[in-house]
This record gives C-alpha cells, sequence and structure tokens, in this order.
C-alpha cells in the first residue's frame, strides 16, 4: 500500500466517541442502513484508485432525502468529517474515506423517479447507475448523454460528484452540460433546491458549482437530467496508423474540417495489443496507433459524413480503414476501447492519468508521455478520448514492489505537470480526489486556490465535507484545529 | 465617476482602492444589458472597454481567447471569417432595452445570454472554458482553462457566467466555438393553439432530426415576424442545421411526422436566418416601451399551462422559444410579479426575470426570481467569499 499521499490525521475528538457516534447514527437509521463491523467496513475502504485505503468509523445507507439530512445534520453538530459515496469507481481516491468519518452511501437510493419524454428530462434517486437511466429512458426512444465507461456501475451522484464525461462527450458535452437539477442536502442537514426541469438559473448558477465539487459542497439525493431522442444510426469507424503522430494529426483535421463525430477515441500500440489480446476485436496488430471515430445519423448522413473523414484519414497516411456492414461489427469495434481499463488490470496493475491538453499539444505531449515513463523503467499505454484532447496514459507497474509503485506515482505526477505546462490541465473527468491534490499548486496560484477554498467555505465552513480531497492540506485553514 | 482601465493590473489596483475605500462599483461593459437586476447605488463605473482585442483563436482548435471589452460583433466577425460562430446564439438585447452602443464579450458571459439554440447547445456559460478576473479584494485570479474538460478543483467558470458583475470583474474570456451549419431550413406548422403548438414541439424532439430551434408564435405576434411573411394566424416554427442533404432529409422526416398537426410551410436558409434573429431579439417587444417584458424559464409543457392561468388575470402578450421553456411575456400595465411568480411556482417552477419596466415598476419589483430563503442564505454567503466588502454592483442580484 503506497503511502505518499497524505490524510487528515484522523480527530481525536471523533475517534473516542466511535461507540457513542454508532448508537446516535442508530437512531437516526434503520438497522440494515447502518453498518459499523469492521469486516463489513471493508468494501468501503476503497474505491478505484485502490493504491490507498482507510477504515471509515461507520457507513450510513440511508432509504431517501430526509434520512440523508439526519445523519449530516447530526455530523455537522458533532463536528464529523462526512464522505459521500456512491458506486466507489472514483479513479482519483475521491471516495476514499478517513478513520474519523462516517461515508454516506447512495446505494439504496436507486430508484428512477420519473422519466418525463415531453420535457426530455429523467429524474432520478442519486444512486440510480449512469446506465440505469439510459436503459429506462431507451424504452421511449431518449438516452442520457455523458457515457462513462464504468456507465454500468457508477452513480449519477457519483457522475455529478465528479462532472464525469465518456467516449460520446464530444458531441453532447459532459455531466454539466446535461444536468438540470438537483436537490442537494447542505452540511447541516438543510435541504435545498437548484434547478429543475427548466433552463437556467435564477440566480447564481450554484448548479454549475455543485457539478465536480467532489462532495465537497453538499450531497446530491436526487438529479434531473436532460434526455435526449436516440439517433436513428450510429457508426464507428476503425483506423489504423503506422505512429501516434499522423493518427493525432488526423484528430486535429477531422476536428479542423467542421465535422463533429459523436467520438473519436484513440489507442497506441501497447493498447491495441492489451485490448486485441481480451476482447479479440479484430484491432489491426501491425499498426503503432489506432482511431475510432463515430458518427451519427440516417444512413445517408453517416454515409456522407464517413465519406469526409476517411478522406481526411488518407491525407494522413492511414493504413487500415475498416467500416462496419453491422450492428454486431460495431459492437466488437467498441468493446476493445470499452474493455481498455479492465484488460489492462488482468495483466498489470495501473494507475491511469486523466490530463487534458489543447489538441494542437497531443503529439508531443504523447511523445513525451512515452520518454516520461521509460525513464522511470516503466511501461504505459494510451487509450483516451482525443476529440476534446483527454489523455488517459495508463502506467503499469507491479503493486507488490513498492519501489515500483513510487516510480509510477512520480511518473504519472510529471505527466500531469506536463499536461499543465501544455496548456492543459490536471484532470478532464476523473477529479482531483486524493491522487492529484498536491498537484493543485501546480496548476494554480495560491491566491486561487484560497478563492476557491473560500466558495468551499461558503457551502461547508467547519470542513468537514469529504476534507482530504482536492486542496493541499497543508493550505486548508482547518489544517491546524484538526491535529489528533 | 467613470473608471476605464487599460490594463488588468491596472484594474486590479482601482479595485483595491475601491475595496480600501469601500466605493460601491458598477461592472460593465458598454452597458447595453445594463438594464439587468435591480436598481442600485453605485459610486463609480468600472468598464471592460479599454481591455479589447482577440488573445488567442485557433480556428482548427476551434476555442478563442478574447479581453473582456472586445466588442462582439468584432468576435463574430473573425469567426465568421472561419466558417466558425458561437454556438448559443447570443441575443441582442438592445432593441427591447432601448439601450445603444457594442454589446462586449465579457458581456455576453456575465450575463450569460443564449438564443434559440440554447435548449439543445447550452447557454453561454456552456460554451465558456476558462476565465480571467478580478475579485472584490483586488486579486487577480483564473478559472477553468482553454480546454474542453477539465474538473481541476471548484469551477469558478460557471460560477461567474450569469453573476451579472456582481462577484468578479471579468477581464478575459476563453470559450468553445462551433463551425457554422452549411444550411438551415425551418418548418412552420400554422394555425396550432399553444397547447397544441407544445404537444407538437414535444414531439418533433423525440425524432431523430435535431432539431435546433423550436418556437411557438401566437396570433398576436405571428404578424411581427418576417415583415407579416408568416402564414396562417399562428406560427409554430421548427429549425434544422447541417450538411444540405442532411437538412432536407431531417426536414422531410419531420413534416411527415407532424403534417397531421396543422397546414405545413417550409423556409430556406435565407428566411430561416431573419426569422431566428427575430425571436432571438424578441422582435415583437421590441417597441420603444417601458411595458414591462419578462423573460420566464419553466419546463417546456409548462409554458403555455402558465400563459393560460394568467390570461385569466392579467393583462399579458407572449411568444415561446425553447421547445414553450422559454416565455416572453409582455404585460400591459403594470410587472404583476408576485402573480407571475405565484403562477410559475404552481405550474412547477421556473424562474421569472424581469428585463424592463418603468423605473417606479423598477423600484418595487425584484428583477431576479427571489430565492428560497435558504438558498438565498447560500447566495449571499458565495458572493460574500468573492466580494468581502461587497463593493460590486451591491444589491443588482440581491432580493428585495
Ligand atoms: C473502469 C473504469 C472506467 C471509468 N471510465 C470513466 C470514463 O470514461 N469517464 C469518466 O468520467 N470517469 C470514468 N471513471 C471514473 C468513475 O467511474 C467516475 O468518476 C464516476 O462518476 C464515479 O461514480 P461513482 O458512483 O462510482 O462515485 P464514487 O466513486 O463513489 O464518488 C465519486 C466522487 O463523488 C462524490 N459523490 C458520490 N456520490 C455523491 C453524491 N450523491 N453527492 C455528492 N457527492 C457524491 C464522492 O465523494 C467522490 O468524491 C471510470 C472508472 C473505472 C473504474
Amino acid at each position: 500500500m503506497s503511502q505518499a499521499i497524505a490524510f487528515l490525521p484522523p480527530r481525536a475528538a471523533v475517534l473516542s466517541r466511535r461507540a457513542a457516534i454508532i448508537a446516535d447514527l442508530s437512531d437516526l437509521l434503520p438497522a440494515e442502513c447502518l453498518v459499523h463491523d469492521p469486516r463489513e467496513l471493508v468494501p468501503f475502504e476503497t474505491d478505484a484508485f485502490v493504491s490507498y485505503r482507510r477504515l471509515p468509523l461507520a457507513v450510513a445507507l440511508p432509504n431517501n432525502t430526509a434520512e440523508v439530512s439526519a445523519v449530516l445534520r447530526y455530523c455537522h453538530r458533532h463536528g464529523i468529517p462526512v464522505v459521500p459515496r456512491g458506486a466507489g469507481t472514483s479513479l482519483s481516491g475521491g471516495a476514499i474515506p478517513q478513520e474519523d468519518a462516517v461515508v454516506i452511501g447512495l446505494s439504496r437510493m436507486a430508484r428512477v423517479l420519473e422519466i418525463d419524454t415531453a420535457n426530455r428530462t429523467a429524474t432520478v434517486q442519486a444512486g440510480v447507475t449512469n446506465l440505469a437511466i439510459s436503459e429506462r429512458a431507451g424504452a421511449e426512444g431518449f438516452f442520457y448523454a455523458p457515457d462513462p465507461s464504468s456507465q454500468l456501475a457508477c452513480t449519477i451522484g457519483g457522475n455529478i460528484g465528479m462532472n464525469s464525461g465518456g467516449a460520446h462527450c464530444l458531441k453532447y458535452g459532459v455531466t454539466t452540460n446535461n444536468l438540470l437539477g438537483v436537490k442537494l442536502v447542505l452540511v447541516d442537514g438543510t435541504v435545498v433546491e437548484l434547478g429543475g426541469k427548466h433552463l437556467d438559473a435564477g440566480g447564481y448558477d450554484l448548479l454549475g458549482l455543485v457539478c465536480g465539487s467532489e462532495g465537497q459542497l453538499g450531497i446530491v439525493s436526487e438529479a434531473t437530467v436532460r434526455l435526449i431522442a436516440k439517433p436513428e444510426g450510429a457508426q464507428p469507424v476503425l483506423f489504423g496508423f503506422d505512429t501516434s503522430e499522423e493518427a493525432g494529426a488526423c484528430v486535429a483535421d477531422i476536428i479542423a474540417s467542421g465535422i463533429i463525430p459523436v467520438a473519436i477515441e484513440f489507442m497506441d500500440k501497447p493498447a491495441i495489443e492489451i485490448c486485441e489480446a481480451f476482447a479479440k476485436a479484430g484491432y489491426p496488430l501491425d499498426v503503432g496507433a489506432l482511431l475510432i471515430v463515430e458518427v451519427e445519423g440516417s444512413e445517408p448522413e453517416m454515409e456522407a459524413m464517413l465519406k469526409s473523414i476517411v478522406a481526411i484519414a488518407r491525407k494522413h497516411g492511414v493504413k487500415t480503414v475498416r467500416e462496419c456492414q453491422s450492428a454486431t461489427e460495431a459492437a466488437l469495434i467498441w468493446k476493445g476501447r470499452k474493455s481498455a481499463f479492465g484488460a489492462t488490470g488482468r495483466i498489470a496493475d495501473y494507475i491511469c492519468m486523466d490530463g487534458t491538453v489543447p489538441l494542437g499539444q497531443l503529439s508531443y505531449v504523447l511523445k513525451r508521455t512515452g520518454e516520461i515513463v521509460a525513464g522511470f523503467g516503466l511501461r504505459v499505454a494510451n487509450v483516451f478520448h482525443a476529440g476534446d484532447g483527454n489523455m488517459h496514459p495508463l502506467i503499469l507497474f507491479n503493486a507488490n514492489d513498492p519501489d515500483e509503485a513510487r516510480k509510477a506515482e512520480e511518473a504519472g505526477n510529471e505527466i500531469l505537470k506536463l499536461c499543465v505546462d501544455a496548456g492543459g490541465c490536471l484532470t478532464g473527468e476523473h477529479g482531483v480526489g486524493i491522487e492529484k491534490r498536491d498537484l493543485m499548486r501546480h496548476q494554480y496560484t495560491d491566491a486561487e486556490l484560497r478563492q476557491q477554498m473560500r466558495v468551499r467555505e461558503a457551502f461547508d465552513a467547519d470542513w468537514l465535507l469529504n476534507p482530504s480531497k482536492v486542496f493541499p492540506l497543508e493550505g486548508q485553514p482547518m489544517r491546524d484545529t484538526t491535529a489528533a | 465617476m467613470i473608471l476605464l482601465p487599460e490594463t488588468e493590473a491596472e484594474a486590479a489596483a482601482m479595485i483595491r482602492d475601491a475595496a480600501a475605500k469601500n466605493t460601491r462599483l458598477a461592472l460593465g461593459g458598454n452597458g447595453t444589458r445594463a438594464g439587468f437586476g435591480n436598481a442600485f447605488l453605485a459610486d463609480a463605473i468600472l468598464r471592460s472597454t479599454q481591455l479589447s482585442g482577440i488573445v488567442d483563436y485557433d480556428p482548427a482548435e476551434m476555442v478563442m481567447s478574447a479581453q473582456a471589452g472586445t466588442p462582439l460583433a468584432a468576435i463574430e466577425a473573425a469567426l465568421a471569417q472561419n466558417r466558425q460562430m458561437l454556438a448559443f446564439e447570443p441575443m441582442d438585447h438592445r432593441p427591447v432595452m432601448g439601450t445603444q452602443g457594442e454589446p462586449t464579450i465579457g458581456g455576453v458571459f456575465a450575463a450569460n445570454v443564449a438564443g434559440p439554440r440554447r435548449f439543445v447547445s447550452g447557454a453561454a456559460r456552456d460554451s465558456l472554458l476558462g476565465l480571467r478576473f478580478v475579485n472584490g479584494e483586488g486579486e487577480v485570479l483564473r478559472a477553468g482553462g482553454r480546454v474542453m474538460k477539465n474538473v481541476t478543483g471548484l469551477d469558478l467558470v460557471k460560477l461567474l457566467a450569469g453573476s451579472h458583475g456582481t462577484l468578479g470583474f471579468i477581464t478575459e474570456v476563453t470559450f468553445r466555438v462551433l463551425p457554422v451549419p452549411q444550411t438551415a431550413a425551418t418548418v412552420v406548422l400554422s394555425d396550432l393553439e399553444d397547447a397544441e403548438a407544445a404537444q407538437a414541439m414535444a414531439a418533433a424532439m423525440a425524432l431523430s432530426v435535431e432539431v435546433s430551434g423550436s418556437a411557438h408564435l401566437p396570433p398576436s405576434v405571428k404578424t411581427r415576424f418576417l415583415a407579416g411573411g408568416l402564414p396562417g394566424y399562428a406560427a409554430t416554427a421548427l429549425r434544422i442545421e447541417g450538411p444540405a442533404e442532411a437538412v432536407s432529409l431531417r426536414a422531410e422526416r419531420l413534416v411527415a411526422a407532424l403534417e397531421d398537426y396543422g397546414p405545413v410551410t417550409r423556409l430556406g436558409a435565407q428566411e430561416t436566418a431573419t426569422l431566428w434573429r427575430e425571436i432571438r431579439d424578441v422582435h415583437p417587444y421590441a417597441d420603444s416601451t417601458t411595458r414591462p417584458l419578462w423573460r420566464v424559464s419553466v419546463a417546456p409543457s409548462a409554458g403555455h399551462q402558465l400563459v393560460a392561468a394568467l390570461r385569466l388575470e392579467a393583462g399579458i402578450d407572449t411568444f415561446y422559444d425553447w421547445q414553450g421553456g422559454l416565455v416572453w411575456m409582455r404585460m400591459e400595465a403594470e410587472p404583476e410579479g408576485e402573480l407571475l411568480r405565484r403562477a410559475i411556482r404552481a405550474t412547477g417552477g421556473g424562474h421569472a426575470t424581469l428585463l424592463r419596466a418603468s423605473a417606479q415598476a423598477r423600484a418595487t419589483t425584484s428583477a431576479f426570481e427571489p430565492e428560497a430563503p435558504a438558498l438565498a442564505a447560500l447566495s449571499a454567503r458565495v458572493k460574500a467569499m468573492l466580494d468581502p466588502a461587497n463593493i460590486f454592483s451591491p444589491g443588482k442580484m440581491g432580493g428585495f
């Protein structure tokens, strides 16, 4: 287990009252909604950023907004930190608890409350999975656009926490562009409604502020999201190039041509090999880089767009062009891409970076990424959303070797700094969590961080909500008073 | 007094000075949208107009950065040269607000302006990637960046967009742009009642034809569009944009699906451009009066219900954009804010913004939707975190 990233020291006053706190919580929640047996707490000790883990004090699994509110009100009154949790698929450690925290998990709040086709909205409890929304809306001909690869498991509350994206965000935007309203439980238990089925805020855009706030401004208990009519058809085309540079230049040219595909996904050679070995998608193994470009629309529209896109690829010396003749072929192309993380996990431990860079910097950053990782004696596979510059280098290492684990983290940090220096940012969709927290100073000045922290304090003056995340610990105003 | 900083550093110094002396500043560009919000007292006006110019524009990346005081016209001209545009179709407020001068790009984002395409492509805030601003303590800060995907820290970009100069002085904005669609067409359904129109507009949005504009123009306003050239006595307009073949295919499908609703007409690219500009700029109510004008945002299916409920009690004239969810409402005499807001709550919620009224009416009506007490307290705390001395347009967005 890695130790490089610190957590806030647990509050002694909280730890010493553990038994009393659990007794109090059991008055607020039905018995099946409270977890405190240390063995049963284990599933909550980490998220998908598995190199760090902490057992929480207890886990509350409320059934409804009123119970969320009651638990928050209690924790607020007694100065107990709270870590909101959806499905725990965060790749940045956003949902990892700490010893003095009560986790509030939304998994029991998983009902789709309403699909409103006339207004194209879905209203759901926060623990509903991303995919469940599209499945429910699908019967009526609609879907929910942001589609993180983890969509089978991750919750809409977690998506809002991380402003999640997905392969199809190039055309439809990320969570914040598809979120219409939330029911938000503030740290003191007050319930407020932000937005609704209408557009825009009547006052300040607090909804926009809450989206991507990593569980630090309140707990989302319900959400209203925008639905879109399903396109008539969708068709991916697969391109193989000799080099990543050619593929990168092709991406830039497609975007510049004015065509907006729904997705442009990129894989380098190591990623192709890993995915092909796992998914048998029929990816060409004699190429250095691969693009999956997907277009949507009616048959003639897709045909016209694909024709232009293929012509652009040819200008960039494309080696393999695979257009699909059937839905099965299309699904196979995507299967390889969507299983990339899983497939990588089978051959090695990995950490997944998430920096975003301006499109013009893609080739340079890819090249430097390879050099940086090689410099640490490790391997890297790149698979990412190229159309919006959101890179995902997967750094492969052996978690049982502490030295390799440390090197992987260091290489990751170098890569993220590179992304910032190239005009980009530390994280495009996975969030800061604990993983990138200590790099925040590389992107922001102290004054900028201070301003963000002060806005955070307008919601949570005592720093109780997910306090070890996002902001470097040394700069946190509550830091000195929290030590045990 | 008017303050015209020529650099961001100078603006920051002016703001530090104002904070020290408790000088209240009205922030703005050329003031074409100065009519927004509650009337408030200011000791000086701080304008961005000298901070002008496109800082960076890479058409291939579809991203532009510009200083806040850059005229919108200059931005749109530069984009047009590369066949690109602002996706959110910003409304020109001058005709209805009776203001003059050149709108600035900073003002567009500060007021989170949008137009007909908003209901599918987002508002200004959705295109805004990053900004530079000066907070109430005179610190120059950046938020967001130049990239489309970014969850690095709190999204202050969204907070500043639509804050109407009450949270920070925006000095530079970086935003995403889109290619101009090759062509556009409008399918017009004639003679629908408001409720039928709402159904037809919802039906259109359930089709995979990518409608990018959806408005209903009742008889009282219909003749004010296209110089009276729209057919029938009421017009429900549906816009489609894209490559030529796609537009004609999709328009055909749309017509086939909706022709049972009423007589159908198709408008070409030229008329489409004019019609949607008139809808965007609320042409029928650009009437050189100060009759109260409301911009009401509700769920699309609630728009016509709200109007039906109000008709019984007030003299109003209306038309609908955003599939019925944006209701433009001109009152005969008084703003009737209480009545309107009660009716909005009764039909499922939303908000009403008073864009225009006599000085007397403005003094007694909250221009922005009053927030529930817990939310109002939260908004006030947020404001205090950015502008602790409360020198930026104090009271402009606060409730009454
Ligand atoms: C294999 C794999 C693939 C992935 N692919 C993608 C991808 O393509 N795109 C992408 O963007 N992400 C991706 N992710 C990351 C992750 O799935 C997303 O961040 C997701 O949104 C997290 O949802 P969750 O329900 O698991 O939330 P959690 O991990 O439980 O929590 C995430 C954050 O949100 C907060 N939070 C959770 N619920 C709430 C709530 N109700 N109210 C307030 N705060 C809350 C938590 O405190 C935490 O900070 C992937 C992860 C994995 C493991």
